[in-house]
């Protein structure tokens, strides 16, 4: 059959391309008319805005001029830019593996479908997840206090003195803490139903073959939820680098060690709205951006080579 | 076209950048900021046609200066907003400022922040209103701080000679005497310390009005203002004694690390573990409602000098109404301005607490004779008016404090948990400080 339609075909689809293609075209562009109206609205003008306005630079005095690349460059060599990329990529390399590592034994363990209460179990995990960020913050920043919060009580309590977590060197990993807090239950989820799916013959056949659980997991679990691995593993990395919500709230608990350059985020804010530099703030923003972009493009290429 | 484009630019950047939130920012095109100077019979004509005025301002007391001035001119209406201060206060004024739109017809603007929004244009000369005829009738700190030569960007609502409220209960328990040099300040900090180890003399996290007052106080003046040239140096003499000082309070841990209006803060004052608080006059109203627990353990004492017998003051705080220039129906802005800070609105504040920045009301006996319940009686504005009267008036702000203040506590407050020493902090926050201002523009020494 088909070896006989092209040369029929052929000849119509020569004689009206054009009607035909355009009455196609058009039926799509219906259809993704009403996203594609909304994802530029939304998404690519605030974007090509942004880099329309770091090409400029305003000041008190002298007003608004056209400097081209010049905050880029400035911003390429600014060291409290590039600090504050250091310090969550600190956090990046600390934080999320113990956050996923957790989020993957628990999913697991709910998998194993050997914990009692499993259903409770679940949704208390996930319950964090639930409380708004700003909220678990303002929680935690008060169990943090050395005064009058929990850690003061219970240096009252026992007569011991544990570290204030908010001094200048536990900072980063108090925010962790929150952050691991917040996001096992939502990291936990994503594993959870990519194990769910995974076809019940897979273990009958395992455990014929006379596997026991580790090997499992092993050959069998982890291999098929690779995929949702790798995107927690990527909104993982988005979200360190975005990090914003949890400095921003405890700083005024933590004025000297959590600095208006704390994330990269925090410093884009602190010079648009401090400083009144929209304009270089914009081009900080824009390199964090790609920076961000390239780091999570190239750990989703990693991520699927090794799943093929 | 420039211009306006700039405008709606900085206006767009706030959401674009970082996407905040979506609020409508469209450039008006019309143009207000013309002065032409106006006759008092304008302003009473305008007050008679009525309108409405929105005023920023987080002042208490403007509450009843506003249901006053409703009373006296049925036909104008004061709408007050007063939520937000500080910092967020100046973040919303300088967008709504950039965005040409929402801009207050009158706002608080404090002391330290004048000096931006006067630069860049953003407020009303009242000068042209016949302000400048009212110096004589303000204490020269504030006046100064509110005049620039013939210009006049503000009126001074209310101002902060510092006073050294200690908690006299705790001194008494101790018998520590009251420090009246800051040697013997350091001192009393080391006694109290010794006695009881929860006990502090003060707290202090970093903090850039704090700062910035005590080296005022101390005879530094490490800004220089001139127009578009600034100069900044924290090196000065009188900048060491501050840091010499201070110094040994931070490293022999006898500050509370505590930040200002925090709840650690509130409590520390009412139970006794923050033993004193050098602050501004404007402090007592913020005790009583803050504070009410410790009503009757707390006196105001004059700040401890830098050389005994030295009675040297500074201002700490205070701030003045201004129009925006951007903001509407300027004669009904002035009236009510001149209404609260200048006529009768003065006496009302000041019966509710606040410290007045006019010389009348600062000889009236009435005034100086006030007992303070919560200070056990004490006539504690005879130590006001006579800090007021001791203030030096050549200090002056950055025409960017605002921003340097920001960035008060990642540079200076490194010393404060004891990664670098004062003096190192006070020149890293002086480069970036200096930094700035070259970025924004200034001609910087």
């Amino acid at each position: 059959m088909t070896t006989l339609q092209p040369p029929v075909a052929a000849k119509p689809r020569k004689a009206r391309p054009p009607a035909q293609g355009d009455r196609r075209s058009w039926t799509g562009w219906g259809f993704i008319g009403p996203f594609v109206a909304v994802f530029a609205l939304v998404f690519l003008a605030p974007i090509a805005y942004s880099i329309y306005l770091s090409l400029f630079r305003d000041q008190l005095i002298g007003g608004t001029q056209f400097v081209g690349m010049d905050n880029y460059t400035q911003a390429l060599k600014d060291e409290r830019f590039w600090e504050s990329l250091a310090r969550v990529s600190l956090f990046l390399a600390v934080q999320v593996p113990i956050m996923l590592g957790i989020a993957l034994l628990i999913a697991l363990a709910l998998d194993s479908g050997r914990l009692f209460g499993k259903d409770f179990f679940r949704i208390a995990i996930f319950l964090p997840y639930a409380v708004p960020a700003v909220v678990a913050t303002l929680m935690w920043g008060f169990m943090y206090g050395t005064k009058y919060g929990l850690v003061g009580d219970i240096n009252d309590a026992f007569g011991v003195t544990l570290p204030d977590p908010l001094s200048s060197d536990l900072v980063l990993a108090s925010i962790g803490n929150i952050v691991t807090w917040e996001f096992i239950g939502y990291n936990m989820l994503i594993f959870y139903s990519a194990l769910r799916v995974i076809p019940q013959s897979l273990y009958e056949a395992a455990e014929i073959d006379g596997a026991g659980q580790v090997r499992i997991v092993t050959a069998i679990k982890l291999p098929a939820i690779r995929g949702a691995l790798v995107i927690a593993t990527i909104f993982s990395i988005i979200g360190s680098f975005q990090l914003f919500n949890e400095p921003s709230i405890l700083r005024p608990l933590a004025r000297n060690a959590i600095t208006t350059d704390f994330t990269p985020n925090f410093y884009t804010y602190s010079l648009s709205f401090n400083g009144q530099q929209h304009n270089y703030s914009a081009a900080v923003a824009i390199i964090m951006g790609l920076i961000t972009m390239v780091i999570a493009y190239v750990v989703q290429l990693r991520g699927m080579r090794k799943g093929a | 076209m420039r211009r306006k484009t700039s405008r709606l630019m900085r206006g767009l950047a706030v959401l674009s950048v970082l996407a905040l939130g979506a609020t409508a920012c469209g450039g008006s095109d019309d143009d207000s900021s013309g002065q032409k100077p106006v006759s008092a019979d304008d302003v009473q004509a305008a007050l008679k046609k009525g309108g409405s005025v929105t005023v920023w301002a987080w002042e208490p007391t403007l509450k009843t200066v506003a249901a006053d001035f409703q009373k006296k001119y049925p036909k104008v209406k004061i709408n007050l907003v007063g939520e937000r201060s500080g910092d967020k206060h100046y973040t919303a004024l300088s967008n709504a400022i950039s965005a040409k739109k929402g801009v207050p017809d009158v706002s608080q603007v404090e002391y330290f922040a004048l000096g931006q929004y006067s630069l860049t244009k953003g407020l009303t000369d009242l000068a042209s209103f016949g302000a400048d005829k009212l110096k004589d009738k303000y204490t020269p700190g504030p006046w100064n701080a509110v005049s620039e030569g013939d210009k006049v960007y503000g009126l001074p609502m209310d101002s902060g000679p510092m006073a050294l409220f200690y908690n006299k209960k705790v001194f008494d328990k101790y018998k520590i005497a009251v420090p009246t040099t800051w040697d013997e300040y350091v001192d009393a900090a080391r006694k109290l310390h010794k006695a009881d180890p929860k006990v502090y003399i003060a707290n202090d996290a970093g903090d850039a009005g704090f700062t910035t007052s005590m080296l005022w106080q101390a005879g530094s003046r490490p800004y220089k203002v001139d127009g578009t040239k600034v100069s900044v140096d924290f090196s000065d003499a009188g900048a060491k004694k501050y840091t010499d000082t201070w110094q040994q309070l931070i490293d022999e841990k006898l500050v509370s690390p505590i930040n200002g209006w925090t709840d650690d803060w509130y409590k520390g004052l009412g139970d006794g573990t923050i033993a004193t608080l050098a602050s501004g006059a404007w402090m007592p109203a913020n005790f009583t409602t803050g504070v009410p627990n410790a009503s009757g353990d707390w006196r105001a004492a004059p700040m401890p000098a830098w050389t005994k017998g030295d009675k040297a003051s500074a201002e700490n705080g205070g701030s003045s109404l201004a129009l925006p220039a951007l903001g509407k129906n300027k004669e009904l802005a002035y009236a009510f301005v001149e209404y609260a800070n200048s006529g009768a609105g003065v006496q009302s504040r000041v019966k509710e607490g606040a410290f007045p920045a006019t010389t009348a009301e600062l000889k009236n006996d009435a005034f100086l004779d006030t007992e303070f319940k919560y200070f056990g009686g004490q006539k504690a504005n005879t130590v006001f008016a006579d800090s007021a009267a001791n203030v030096a008036d050549d200090w002056s702000y950055l025409p960017f404090q605002q921003y340097a203040n920001s960035i008060f506590n990642d540079t200076v407050g490194k010393a404060y948990v004891g990664n670098t020493k004062l003096a190192d902090g006070l020149k890293s926050w002086q480069d970036a400080s200096v930094k700035y201002g070259k970025e924004q523009g200034f001609t910087v020494e």
